[in-house]
């Protein structure tokens, strides 16, 4: 008789169509609203070109090695994270749970923020755009007080969209278009999450993919524009000297970490959905590159149009000058052209300079437009806002803008309730013959009952919160303990065991001192700059105030202390899920040690699972 | 006689400077910009022009007091700078040597701004009269903001997504339950039957208790 070949026995869970879907997910979890609105940002303060040096480098020793850590746990596990993690050793268990909780508070305020892109593609419909225009007041002799003082796009955002309160105590009411809103996009996940990645997957060949496809469209509409050129060399010109600022390279670490979307557990999830025989190495290198490629392909369309918006601010900051001088001293129309100005400038300054001082005109200088930084949602919902009104075809720009940010934070949101469902499913909170459709649905509509706080006037202040606190000490905190956890707890002999099972080939030395030494150092150390740094500033906020002395700048507040209460528990909860979990197991060893039926459980190992 | 004459026009002449001049009582600056405009199809600021302004301007006169009195002679135009911008004023006929009252003004062109404007190919903003507001035009609003009609149409899209799905979840739930009890009520009827693979009524043929191959060589095997 010859030795039946090794079948993997079928345990009925679900999996991949093909190896594309996984990777796709992987990359569409991976690439979200950071890429566009954050890393940009980042180039442009921390020195253009230059902070591309520390990125690469917290990108080789930091993210690839984590990525590829969740990535081969998964698929050799083949559990969730919390499943996972407590096969690892159960003392580890609370590292899982704390995942899931960091994934649960996440998804939570991250759908409120496609709540917002859902809100301005609606109302990209219309003819004028609304945000271009400001309203009238009451009497119809001019234009609305906060509009006129401020802009029509920051009058859109922060009153018609957000009806926003001067003060983080002052909740108001629900706002009622946002929780429309909400309640679409709730239901567009539970729409795309709702038999797990049999939709999902289905979905996220448009989600994933349609996001480039505007990018290069506007990636070649964005380089058309006048002003493109001087946004791009603003933006990549490298300024060697910001790399000694240690802040530089601890904005690199976390940009990476936070980019790659590690330790949510939402990767451990995606890969264990995969053939135990499957080269997770490369996936993880492939993911970790596509996603900080993406991240420099979108700085190039959105520094064009922020060159374009500088250049047109510029212009219009002249052209405003140009008139008052016309009018004040009767000269011709067009006799002072932006080109002449300077020299007409200097020519009546010499001959009236009481009549040009009383004028007041503002100094116009380019290098000041172009230093407006902005990042997060003041760039997507007042910057670029403002900029596709000034583009032929504003509609089409607007409504292209949105679904392609819609669809970016789409396929981040697979990811997030993935890592929330899978390790519900395997704890079995609902009884197995009930249809997996419905656990999706409990998710979804418990997330949009608690999400509701966020269509709360003070919504947005609360969603900066959870931003700062539950989306970033967190996640340092687990990941550390997950390398930890798996070089010195699991050990690194019996991991690269069974990553090489799983690849077919030997475990490169890199892997080895990447996951000994180098991450969990690296993590160590980002954790306590960040948390230093975090302590050194007082923690405040800015407040949109229409009756603040210097409106239309926002107005910088303190947190109340039953707020920076939250904020220590929102960041402390997922953490302290560590300890927690690691305690009650010994407790439970020790009460289980002294009864004699008990038999520890077998040494696991990953090939072990399926022969 | 002729000495009379150029008395009258010179006082004359001199009433109407002292009239219409910057900032005189019930003056007002006009601002044109012809070139912001219409851009290449601007024409240039002329006599002719001016003859049209007044015209305008006493139509709105004429319209506003309904009393046919104001003539073309009546508005005094002056200060005309290359800016284009002008002052002007509108004489009373009927009192000797006074303006009408700035408010009646302000007033009739307000009401015929409209038509003051196209007759020159302008809006409100490149011609301006500087101490007259314009009314604003209100935005139009559709009865139902469209944001709404959107929102409804996304919505729809969506249930009929879930709703799509639930019931084919449903549908191939009830399939495959249906198909696992035939399997199994099948797999039942084949316990009873099968054995071996072989079905038991092929068993209870004589040939498969007696092997033919050895019971027929029984003789050449040595008895024992």
């Amino acid at each position: 008789l010859s030795a039946t070949p090794e079948i993997p026995k079928e345990d009925g869970r679900p999996k991949w169509d093909n190896k594309f879907q996984y990777i796709l997910s992987c990359i569409g979890f991976a690439v979200g609203l950071g890429n566009v609105w954050r890393f940009p940002y980042l180039c442009q303060i921390h020195g253009g070109g230059a902070f591309l040096i520390p990125y690469f480098i917290a990108l080789l020793f930091e993210g690839i090695p984590l990525l590829h850590l969740e990535l081969a746990l998964g698929q050799c596990l083949r559990k969730g994270s919390i499943g996972a993690w407590n096969t690892i050793s159960p003392y580890l268990g609370g590292v899982g749970v704390g995942s899931w909780v960091v994934s649960v508070l996440v998804s939570l305020y991250y759908n409120t923020v496609l709540t917002w892109v859902m809100w301005y593609f609606i109302n990209s419909f219309q003819e004028p755009l609304p945000w271009s225009v400001c309203p009238l007041n009451e009497n119809r002799t001019g234009f609305n007080e906060e509009c006129y003082e401020s802009t029509a796009v920051n009058y859109f955002w922060y009153r018609k969209t957000l009806n926003i309160t001067p003060d983080i105590a002052e909740s108001g009411t629900l706002q009622w278009w946002l929780i429309l809103c909400l309640a679409t996009c709730w239901a567009i996940v539970y729409l795309c999450t709702i038999r797990g990645i049999e939709t999902t997957g289905k979905a996220i060949y448009v989600t994933a993919i349609f996001p480039y496809l505007v990018l290069t469209i506007f990636l070649i509409q964005g380089l058309t524009l006048p002003g493109a050129t001087d946004g791009l060399i603003y933006l990549f010109t490298p300024n060697l000297n910001t790399l000694k600022n240690p802040r530089v390279w601890l904005d690199a670490a976390t940009q990476i970490f936070f980019s790659l979307s590690l330790a949510f557990g939402g990767l451990i999830a995606f890969a264990s959905y995969n053939p135990t025989k499957n080269d997770c190495e490369k996936d993880a290198v492939t993911v970790a590159i596509v996603n900080s490629m993406t991240s420099l392909y979108a700085s190039i369309p959105v520094f064009s149009v922020l060159g374009f918006k500088a250049t047109t601010a510029y212009w219009d900051c002249l052209d405003r000058n140009i008139i008052s001088i016309i009018n004040e001293f009767d000269l011709p129309e067009e006799s002072i052209m932006r080109q002449n100005y300077t020299s007409w400038i200097s020519f009546l300054n010499s001959s009236y300079p009481e009549k040009i001082a009383g004028l007041k005109l503002k100094s116009c200088n380019l290098q000041e437009f172009l230093d407006q930084s902005v990042s997060g949602t003041g760039l997507a919902f007042i910057v670029f806002t403002q900029a596709i009104i000034l583009m032929p075809g504003s509609q089409a720009w607007a409504i292209l803008f949105f679904i392609m940010l819609f669809s970016l934070g789409l396929s981040s949101m697979f990811g997030n309730i993935e890592g929330v469902f899978t390790p519900l499913l395997e704890l079995q909170i609902i009884p197995k013959s009930a249809p997996k459709e419905l656990l999706s649905g409990i998710i979804c509509l418990i997330s949009f009952l608690i999400a509701l706080c966020f269509t709360l006037r003070s919504g947005s202040y609360w969603i900066d919160i959870f931003d700062r606190y539950a989306g970033s000490v967190p996640l340092l905190v687990i990941a550390f303990f997950e390398v930890i956890g798996v070089a010195y707890i699991y050990k690194i002999k019996r991991f690269s065991k069974d990553v090489e099972w799983m690849t077919g080939r030997k475990l490169n030395l890199y892997w080895h001192i990447t996951w000994r030494f180098i991450s969990p150092l690296l993590l160590l150390i980002v954790f306590m700059a960040f948390v230093t740094l975090q302590m050194q500033k007082p923690q405040s906020y800015t407040a949109w105030n229409p009756k603040y002395k210097g409106f239309p700048m926002k107005e910088e507040k303190v947190y109340p202390p039953w707020v920076q209460a939250i904020c220590v528990l929102l960041a402390a909860l997922p953490c302290v899920c560590v300890p927690l979990v690691a305690l009650f197991h010994l407790v439970k060893q020790k009460r289980r040690s002294k009864d004699p039926r008990f038999v520890p459980p077998e040494v696991f190992t990953c090939q072990g699972a399926n022969s | 006689m002729l000495r009379a004459l150029l008395l009258t026009l010179s006082v004359v002449a001199i009433a109407h400077a002292e009239l219409c001049k910057p900032d005189a009582q019930n003056a007002f600056k006009v601002r044109i910009s012809i070139k912001t405009a219409l851009g290449d199809n601007a024409y240039a600021w002329d006599a002719n022009e001016e003859y049209l302004f007044k015209a305008m301007v006493a139509f709105a006169m004429r319209r506003y007091s309904s009393k046919s009195t104001t003539q073309i002679s009546n508005v005094l135009l002056c200060n005309v700078t290359d800016r284009v911008s002008f002052w002007f004023v509108v004489t009373d006929s009927s009192k000797n040597v006074t303006t009408v009252p700035g408010s009646e003004v302000e007033a009739a062109i307000r009401m015929n701004r409209n038509r003051i404007n196209s007759a020159f190919l302008l809006n409100d903003k490149t011609l301006q009269f500087l101490k007259i507001t314009s009314t604003l035009s209100p935005p139009i609003e559709p009865s139902t903001p469209v944001w709404l009609i959107v929102f409804g149409v996304v919505l729809c899209l969506i249930v009929a997504g879930i709703v799509f799905l639930v019931v084919s979840g449903i549908q191939k739930r009830k399939k495959k339950n249906k198909e696992s009890t035939e399997r199994e009520n099948s797999e039942e009827k084949a316990e009873v039957t099968l054995e071996n693979g072989i079905p038991c009524e092929a068993l209870d043929l004589k040939a498969g208790h007696i092997n033919g191959v050895f019971a027929a060589e029984d003789e050449r095997f040595t008895s024992l």
